[in-house]
């Protein structure tokens, strides 16, 4: 399946590599912290493309000075959700840019069933073509 | 600093230069500037000086592969008001900074109201963001007997302290936490709390302040300010302080900061009332014997800045 490669849905930064150490992930956050960003932590289990506002897990962090606090969030969200999608955001407040700057994704399910091609028959023989996530055929708290 | 003998590692030739290190993490900057600008205070000094020297060691014995767990740093500062716990606290943060046991060196003062929170499951929030907030540094937390309040059980200070502790016990790596306040209070807290008492390893108690030293003070609060005390100035504030002291509510060098800036309004209305026309900087610099005397401290024994109706202080 040519959206699944791998069978891991590549969004965000760093994607394509292996999966970050947490000593990799503090020493990103590490790099968003110096630049002033303040750093949210984001789960979901419909990583459809389209699906851009991912739930929020706690506030997002301002003011912190060092990842050791942000790292424990990320585990704690872990732990919560071991089997959901998580990405960590680093939001960039700069008047005139006020958006994230920074999103990889630092836990994903153990199998990822990737996306399907859908094709809808419309007006003549037209025919509409639209992606769609095996997982999100079940219900939300038994998608992984 | 004394030289390591080189029986260091019974097994092992391997020697450092503790003298080395010691210049290398610049710590004697420090050191030498806590004598400087902090007058007295000789239990406290001693105590950092322990406290350096161990973190030097542990350093250079991890060098060596002598690993030991790291040494649980929290610290409870206790002490009259006005002794100097924030400013010792803030010079901590930079000294564990220079030895690398804390990774940043920053420091994040809380009270109370900074923890605990106003309902129910707001209290947990609060203290974890301060904590994450402090991660990396030191978290100075004034007053911390206001945390717990026996006399009302419903009350969210013990959860705060609870989530401190586990963060105390967990995160010893990424933190270091200083409880400041007045003795008697905080030995209150901690007889209430013993989880808290053990945990912390260093208590360290602030002296007062004796007239001596607080003159030393006065003057270097003046020298940064860019005053000076004229020589009957000076020995005037040295009768001033000693009738001080007798009075109530006396804050040690706090009360020296507010006598002084009182002088300094003397000071100026006497300049603006003065005949003199031209002044010279040196004018403008010196606080006179008088600017001293007019206080009410001298004239009725009574504390300045109290409404002029004010009854008797009591003794």
């Amino acid at each position: 399946m040519m959206t699944n490669v791998g069978n891991r849905i590549t969004q965000g930064q760093f994607s394509f590599l292996p999966p970050l150490t947490d000593k990799q992930i503090s020493a990103q956050i590490k790099y968003a912290l110096k630049n002033g960003w303040a750093i949210g932590i984001e789960y979901t289990d419909d990583p459809h493309p389209r699906n851009t506002y991912w739930e929020m897990f706690g506030n997002p962090m301002f003011d912190l000075k060092d990842p050791a606090g942000i790292l424990s969030e990320i585990n704690d969200c872990r732990k919560t959700y071991p089997n959901h999608y998580i990405r960590v955001t680093a939001f960039n407040s700069t008047r005139g840019v006020e958006s994230p700057t920074m999103s990889y994704i630092v836990n994903r399910p153990k199998k990822e069933p990737g996306f399907g091609v859908v094709r809808q028959e419309v007006d003549g023989r037209s025919i509409r073509y639209t992606i769609h996530s095996y997982a999100t055929d079940k219900a939300e708290s038994e998608r992984y | 600093m004394k030289k390591p003998s080189k029986e260091l590692a019974p097994f092992d030739t391997d020697s450092v230069d503790l003298g080395a290190e010691f210049r290398a993490s610049n710590i004697k900057e420090v050191l030498d500037k806590l004598d400087l600008e902090l007058i007295g205070l000789k239990p406290v000094k001693t105590r950092i000086r322990e406290t350096a020297a161990l973190l030097l060691v542990d350093r250079v014995r991890k060098k060596l592969d002598l690993t030991a767990g790291a040494p649980s740093l929290h610290m409870c500062f206790t002490g009259n008001p006005g002794t100097g716990k924030t400013t010792v606290a803030l010079r901590m943060s930079e000294i564990l900074h220079r030895l690398g046991y804390v990774r940043e060196g920053h420091l994040v003062s809380v009270t109370r109201d900074d923890l605990v929170g106003q309902y129910i499951g707001h209290t947990a929030p609060k203290t974890k963001e301060v904590l994450k907030k402090a991660m990396g540094g030191v978290l100075f937390i004034d007053e911390a007997y206001y945390l717990y309040k026996p006399e009302n059980e419903r009350d969210y200070g013990a959860e705060s302290i609870e989530i401190l502790l586990q963060a105390m016990e967990n995160n010893r790596d990424d933190l270091v936490v200083i409880l400041a306040g007045y003795k008697d209070r905080m030995d209150k807290f901690f007889h209430s709390n013993p989880g808290m008492r053990s945990r912390i390893a260093h208590h360290i108690d602030f002296p007062d302040y004796n007239a001596d030293e607080l003159l030393a003070i006065a003057k270097l609060m003046l020298a940064a300010q860019n005053y000076r005390f004229s020589p009957e100035g000076e020995k005037t504030f040295g009768d001033y302080i000693r009738l001080r002291m007798k009075l109530e509510h006396f804050a040690n060098a706090r009360s020296i900061r507010n006598a002084l800036d009182r002088a300094r309004l003397r000071q100026a209305n006497r300049l603006f009332e003065g005949t003199k026309k031209s002044l010279a900087k040196i004018d403008l610099m010196t606080l006179e014997a008088e600017d001293i005397a007019a206080s009410r401290v001298f004239l009725e024994g009574k504390l300045d800045g109290e409404p002029n109706t004010g009854t008797e202080i009591k003794k």
